[in-house]
C-alpha cells in the first residue's frame, strides 16, 4: 500500500513534485522520459508514413519506378535504417498499451512505473529477435553492392 | 505547488488527476467549449493505438519477417498482397488510423510548442493540408491499382506477377 507509517510515501510515485522528490506521474524520472521517447518516436514514425505512402504510390507510376525506389530499402544502411523505424514503432507501440493501461486499469497508476520496465524489457526482447532475423535474411540474399 | 484540488486525488495513490484545473493558463490554447471535441480526440488516440498494434505488427511480419523478407518486395509482391480483398482492407484501415493518430499527435505537440496564435494556425494548416494529400493519395492508390500491365502491343509487362498469365490472353 502507498503509505505505511508516518505517511511516508513508499509507493512508486507521489502527490506533490517536491524539490529532489521522487516527481510525480508526469513530471520528472520515468515518468516524464517515457513520455519524450514516446513523442520523439511519435514524431519520428508519422515522417516515416508521410514517405511511406508517397514511395508506394510508385506502384501507380510504372513497376520500373516503383522496384528502382523500393530497391534503395534493400542497402545495407537502409537495413540499419529498417531495424530502428522498427525500434522506434516497438516502443511507441509497447509505451501505447501502458499508456492505456494507467489511463482504464484500476492499478495503472500504481504499477506505471513497473509496466514501464516491462515495456523496456517487451521491446528489447522483441528487437533482438527481430534484428537477428531481419540480417540474417538480408545476408542470405544480399548480391553485394 | 500546492494548490490542489482535493477531489481529483485519487484515493489509494494520492496521484492528482490530470488535467484537474491546474494548467497553467500559459497552455491553454482554445475556448472550454472545445471540450468535447478533444474528449473524443483522447479516446481516439487510445482506440487507435490499440488497433494499430495488430495492423502493424501484421504488415511488418508479413513483409519482413516471413518468406524472402526484405529481398521479396517488388512491384509483383505488392500485386500479388492487393489482389486480395483482405489485405486491401487492411493497408486501407491502417492508412486512415495511423494518418488519423499521427496527425492528431502533430496538433498536439503542435499546441504544446507553438506559442504564437499565428504560428500555430500555419503549421496546423501545413500539417492538414499533408495528411489529406496522402490519406486521399494512399487510397486511390489502393483501389485503382493494375497489376497486369501491357504494354501497346498486349503483352504482358516482364515485372507482372505470375498469375497475370492466367488473366491476360
Ligand atoms: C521497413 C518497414 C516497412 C516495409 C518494408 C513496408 C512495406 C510496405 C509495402 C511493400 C507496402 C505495399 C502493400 C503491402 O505490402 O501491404 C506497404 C504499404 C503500406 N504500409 Fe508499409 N512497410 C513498412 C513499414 C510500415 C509502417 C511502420 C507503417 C505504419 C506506420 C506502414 C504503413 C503502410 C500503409 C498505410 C500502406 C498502404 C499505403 C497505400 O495506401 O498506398 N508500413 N508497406
Ligand atoms: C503501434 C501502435 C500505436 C499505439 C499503441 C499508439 C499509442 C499512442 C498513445 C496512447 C498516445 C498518447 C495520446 C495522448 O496522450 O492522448 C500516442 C500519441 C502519439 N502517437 Fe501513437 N500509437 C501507435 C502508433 C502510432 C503511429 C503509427 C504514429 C504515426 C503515424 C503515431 C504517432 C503519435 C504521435 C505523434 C503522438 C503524440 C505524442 C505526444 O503528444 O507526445 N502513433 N500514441
Amino acid at each position: 500500500m502507498p503509505c505505511d507509517d508516518a505517511g511516508k510515501v513508499t509507493d512508486v510515485t507521489q502527490t506533490k513534485s517536491t524539490p529532489g522528490g521522487r516527481g510525480t506521474l508526469y513530471r520528472g524520472r520515468e515518468g516524464m522520459w517515457s513520455w519524450v521517447g514516446h513523442r520523439i518516436t511519435g514524431v519520428g514514425i508519422f515522417f516515416f508514413l508521410l514517405v511511406h505512402v508517397l514511395d508506394t504510390s510508385l506502384v501507380r507510376v510504372s513497376p520500373e519506378a516503383y522496384n528502382a525506389v523500393i530497391g534503395a530499402y534493400k542497402h545495407p544502411i537502409m537495413i540499419l535504417g529498417e531495424i530502428g523505424l522498427v525500434g522506434a514503432i516497438v516502443f511507441h507501440a509497447f509505451n501505447g498499451l501502458r499508456i492505456i493501461l494507467v489511463d482504464f486499469w484500476k492499478q495503472g497508476t500504481r504499477y506505471h512505473r513497473q509496466m514501464l520496465w516491462a515495456v523496456l524489457v517487451l521491446w528489447f526482447v522483441t528487437m533482438v529477435a527481430f534484428s537477428v532475423r531481419h540480417l540474417m535474411i538480408f545476408f542470405e540474399g544480399w548480391e553485394g553492392f | 505547488m500546492t494548490a490542489t484540488n482535493s477531489e481529483a486525488t485519487l484515493p489509494a495513490q494520492g496521484i492528482e488527476a490530470p488535467r484537474s484545473g491546474r494548467i497553467d493558463p500559459k497552455y491553454l490554447r482554445s475556448n472550454p467549449s472545445k471540450g468535447s471535441f478533444e474528449m473524443v480526440a483522447w479516446v481516439f488516440m487510445r482506440v487507435s493505438g490499440a488497433a494499430l498494434v495488430v495492423l502493424i505488427f501484421v504488415h511488418l511480419w508479413t513483409n519482413l519477417m516471413v518468406g524472402d523478407g526484405i529481398h521479396q518486395i517488388d512491384f509483383a509482391f505488392v500485386a500479388g498482397k492487393w489482389a486480395n480483398p483482405v489485405w486491401q482492407f487492411w493497408d486501407l484501415t491502417m492508412l486512415w488510423l495511423a494518418m488519423l493518430h499521427g496527425t492528431n499527435g502533430m496538433r498536439t505537440i503542435i499546441n504544446d510548442y507553438a506559442e504564437k496564435d499565428s504560428t500555430r494556425l500555419w503549421l496546423k494548416s501545413i500539417l492538414y493540408l499533408a495528411s489529406t494529400v496522402i490519406i486521399i493519395l494512399g487510397t486511390l492508390v489502393i483501389f485503382t491499382f493494375e497489376p497486369c500491365l501491357v504494354d501497346e502491343s498486349g503483352t504482358l509487362l516482364e515485372y507482372a506477377p505470375s498469375f497475370c498469365q492466367n488473366v491476360v490472353n
